[in-house]
């Protein structure tokens, strides 16, 4: 078994990715360049965190339309698992395959440091592991981070439970305060209708290893390998 | 052809001396491009012509040094076939200027240092200084700065581990950045600079030239006045994007058996690069500059030559070799053309249009550069004391409160958040301690860096202050439990032509020599930037130590955060109230007279090897430097993260000395009850000096009778940036 990941000129969290995947889920992770034209066959998709083509435009849009993205998108609208960290949540988003936009953080400035992050659907094959709301800790590192969608489509996403993590505090609280970068509704992760393909800012592979002291992204990884055994 | 009139020479920085030398030597008066390039290797910024005769007499070696100053970086050997690579290097002329472009590309520089080695960068840290807090420029460069390095640092994927921020009203009108950088190499993997293979092709390759950053290398090496603003057009766009390709694409490369040798282009551009690679192999180099990739229309080859545009490098190549590395380059993307031939005539022949523009012996430029042993007078302050009566006779707590709240002690999350200080995942140890530590991937050994200096101390007394500063980046390591393996350094000074301002270079390198010998702490890399003066003032003598050290086995180190109740807490180290250059002394009593604290560096050396024991033993897991600001200030950073507190009894007629004054080689360490007993036999072995001055307990601070919860500290301690950055 084996998991795409896509790598664009920028991408930075790339091997990060690859690492946890080796080491937590039964897939083997092989890169796959932007310019390629079709996914090699695999069982999962996965766009890592980095600043693809600079950021330089808006974040995400000049990825969207690498030439890889066409199967990417023909094969997430089959179906098909991916998965999409950071600047691999706004590249989702700019292609169309996940609602709503990533604007810049209400700080204003790049924000690096572990969250606290609300489980508020674990029914989706990349939440199952972890119990329904539970709070976990995660980092983030990102300057838009700040999920937005109008009050229509943020229907819709909370309509079909679309909404998967929410950013929160030590003891789970969801508003203003523990909220830290300006998300509506402290969204932090979503999947599109289907289910199939998420969306989300903070890094769990950043929190997949006990030396840092931060292990709670591993049970994502665990339920993505569980769910395609 | 342009006439190189006496106003000519003079803007190009170049003396009366210099020029006859170079009439001399060439015979003939220089064309405009043979004297831009003069100008740019003979600048204090290439040349080091007043540093040069001192930097020599610095420790270089050590038994793990692979390679000392005169590459891109430092190299060091840290086991199982791996070697750091590293260096620090200044750009704090075009951060004044342009703040958050100019710290860009003082981090991107400095990244191209380490990875043309082959080296794939794995921290970087930074040290800044501002102007006081309430001069009119500070806000705007503060957060330009901190925007710059984290925007640079961000886009390429290397976390930002480390450093220091200061405010003195030194550095008003000249601010200093200095970014250091951190890599990894396979040890029989290391690429250098030194070119060789007469008719091997030279080749340029990343971003194109433009006519960014024109004699950048001559401005850092010149005062400021009020016009310096006007200066804005020659400060380099950084652009991080092409960076990371041009890494990736070196990284490609460097893993196959293709590259005879390569340099970045950094000050002075390719005129640098050129020279220096031919130089190093006693070859000469022959250029056509109509094959070199640019980005604007009829630049002239003065203009191509010094130009300071970012992101690109120049590599050395077997003719039958160049199509392997030109296909990787055209993958990411990146320019690859091959610019000229390595020749055995030892001459640097530029052609552009079909003329020859310079034609110069590189013995000329390079070892005809000039070197000064220029005069000097070290000089110190008197030793003057606090008078009893002029100490203020609050109670320590009160003290305490102003003094984290003040902007040199107060928490830098508000800056180290900025930066991606967790990419690559291999952050064992974050920023806000002594030191970081990086996991070397994919084993279970690590790497501490950290960055260090004291400026107050190096006015006060240059050569205490020169042993300070490396016995504290020294110390820095000791306390997370790592081996120190070598430093590199980053002196920032003002104008080396008065007499007391080259005195305090030479007692710096005086007392760092000292230093580095008793530590077995060798320099191996650096960089020297003098001039730091506006309208004849000059900045305090800075000389930043950034230092590598070795963690064997990653299931051993130590951080600064108390852990237990009912700890006991030791201080090791004597303590005998040194006020004085101390932060409470400068800042709160606004008393700057007097020494600094004298650094035995015997004491250093016992004190710092016992602590590293008492980790690695695991005896110990929780230990501090105390430094700025005294012990109740180092005890007060170990109990902020987990809101741990502790109680002190102090009986000691002068208490608010004990508790806030700044001398050397002292640790505060937290040791749990079960072990404390071989503690204190270990230390006793050791002739260690001790005392235990209390224990550690739930979320207060006590002292003797007065008490203040950890959480009013945290507050007051961690929302200084932003207070002071939300007032108008």
């Amino acid at each position: 078994m084996k998991a795409s990941i896509i790598v664009f000129p920028g991408s930075n969290c790339d091997r990060d990715i690859a690492v946890s995947i080796k080491k937590l889920t039964n897939l083997e992770p092989i890169m796959v360049w932007h310019k390629e034209t079709s996914i090699p066959d695999s069982d999962l998709i996965v766009i890592p965190g980095g600043f693809t083509f600079g950021d330089y435009l808006r974040c995400g849009s000049i990825a969207a339309n690498s030439p890889i993205m066409k199967d990417v998108i023909k094969k997430a609208t089959d179906g098909a698992p991916t998965l999409g960290i950071c600047n691999g949540f706004q590249i989702l988003t700019e292609s169309g395959l996940l609602p709503g936009t990533l604007i810049k953080n209400d700080c204003l400035s790049f924000l690096c440091k572990t969250v606290s992050i609300r489980v508020e659907n674990n029914q989706t094959n990349f939440s199952k592991k972890y119990k329904q709301n539970e709070i976990i800790n995660i980092p983030i590192a990102h300057n838009e981070g700040n999920f937005f969608a109008n009050e229509d489509t943020l229907e819709k996403i909370k309509d079909s439970n679309q909404i998967v993590f929410k950013y929160c505090n030590q003891n789970g609280e969801v508003n203003n305060e523990t909220n830290p970068n300006g998300s509506i509704e402290n969204i932090a992760g979503i999947t599109n209708e289907q289910g199939n393909v998420l969306g989300m800012m903070p890094h769990p592979e950043r929190a997949t290893c006990e030396i840092t002291k931060l292990s709670d992204g591993e049970n994502l990884f665990k339920s993505i390998s569980e769910f395609l055994l | 052809m342009i006439k190189i009139t006496k106003e000519i020479v003079e803007e190009h920085g170049i003396n009366s001396e210099e020029y006859d030398f170079i009439l001399k030597s060439l015979n003939r008066e220089p064309t405009i491009t043979e004297l831009g390039i003069f100008s740019a290797m003979w600048s204090e910024h290439c040349s080091y012509k007043s540093s040069k005769y001192w930097l020599s007499q610095l420790p270089t070696k050590n038994e793990f040094v692979i390679q000392g100053p005169g590459e891109n970086a430092g190299v060091i050997d840290i086991g199982d076939g791996y070697a750091a690579v590293f260096k620090m290097e200044s750009h704090n002329h075009p951060s004044f200027i342009e703040p958050y472009q100019g710290a860009a590309t003082g981090v991107g520089g400095i990244l191209r240092d380490v990875f043309t080695m082959g080296a794939r960068p794995v921290a970087l840290l930074n040290s800044i200084r501002f102007g006081e807090v309430s001069h009119e420029k500070t806000k705007h460069l503060l957060t330009g700065v901190v925007s710059g390095i984290g925007g640079y640092g961000n886009c390429m994927g290397i976390p930002t581990v480390g450093g220091e921020v200061e405010f003195n009203s030194s550095y008003n009108d000249n601010i200093l950045v200095n970014a250091m950088c951190v890599g990894i190499a396979k040890k029989d993997k290391i690429f250098y600079s030194k070119a060789s293979g007469i008719g091997n092709s030279v080749v340029y390759v990343g971003s194109k030239t433009g006519r960014d950053g024109i004699h950048g290398a001559t401005m850092a090496s010149a005062e400021f006045d009020e016009n310096s603003e006007e200066k804005r057009p020659t400060v380099q766009v950084g652009d991080p994007f092409s960076e990371k390709l041009l890494l990736e694409a070196c990284m490609e490369l460097m893993k196959m058996d293709v590259i005879v040798a390569i340099q970045d282009m950094g000050a002075a551009g390719l005129t640098s690069s050129a020279v220096e690679m031919a130089g190093k192999g006693n070859l000469g180099i022959e250029l056509d500059l109509d094959k070199v990739p640019c980005r604007e229309e009829k630049m002239s080859a003065y203009e191509i030559m010094l130009s300071e545009s970012q992101e690109r490098m120049l590599m050395i190549l077997e003719p039958d070799k160049e199509n392997v590395a030109k296909e990787i380059f055209e993958k990411w993307e990146l320019d690859f053309s091959v610019i000229g031939k390595l020749t055995d005539t030892n001459r640097l022949i530029i052609n552009h249009q079909k003329e020859t523009k310079a034609d110069i012996i590189l013995d000329i430029l390079e070892k005809g550069a000039p070197s000064y042993k220029r005069p000097y007078e070290i000089n110190i302050f008197d030793d003057e004391g606090i008078k009893e009566d002029t100490l203020i006779n609050d109670n320590p707590i009160s003290i305490l409160k102003k003094m984290i709240a003040s902007p040199n002690l107060c928490s830098r999350k508000w800056v180290w958040e900025q930066y991606d200080h967790m990419v690559m995942t291999d952050t064992v140890l974050l920023p806000g301690g002594d030191s970081a530590i990086i996991r070397v991937h994919g084993t279970n050994k690590g790497l501490s860096v950290t960055s260090d200096s004291t400026p107050r101390y190096c006015a006060s007394d240059p050569y205490e202050g020169g042993k300070q500063a490396v016995a504290e980046a020294w110390r820095n390591l000791i306390s997370v439990g790592s081996l120190p393996i070598a430093i590199t350094d980053c002196m920032n000074f003002g104008n080396p032509e008065k007499k007391d301002i080259m005195g305090q270079f030479a007692g710096v390198i005086k007392g760092m020599i000292e230093a580095c010998n008793t530590l077995n702490f060798p320099v191996v890399s650096g960089n020297v930037s003098l001039y730091n003066e506006t309208n004849g003032k000059g900045i305090n003598p800075t000389p930043v130590i950034g230092g590598v050290g070795v963690v064997e086995n990653l299931d051993i180190f130590s951080d600064q955060n108390l852990k237990r109740k009912n700890d006991f807490i030791l201080i090791i180290g004597k303590t005998t109230g040194h006020l004085t250059q101390s932060i409470y002394a400068n800042e709160l009593l606004n008393y700057k007279k007097g020494l600094p604290p004298k650094v035995n560096l015997e004491e250093e050396l016992k004190n710092g090897l016992a602590i590293k024991e008492l980790i690695n033993k695991r005896l110990i897991d929780t230990s501090h430097d105390i430094s700025d600001g005294g012990l109740l200030i180092a005890l007060t950073e170990m109990s902020m993260k987990n809101i741990i507190g502790f109680e002190l009894k102090i009986e000691k007629d002068n208490l608010n000395s004990y508790l806030f004054g700044e001398d050397q080689a002292r640790y505060a360490i937290a040791v749990e009850e079960n072990k404390i007993e071989d503690v204190r036999l270990l230390l006793n072995e050791k002739n260690v000096f001790f005392e235990e001055i209390g224990q550690a307990c739930k979320d207060k601070i006590i002292i003797n009778n007065n008490n203040i919860s950890i959480l009013e500290l945290k507050e007051i301690y961690e929302n200084w940036f932003n207070n002071y950055l939300s007032k108008a």
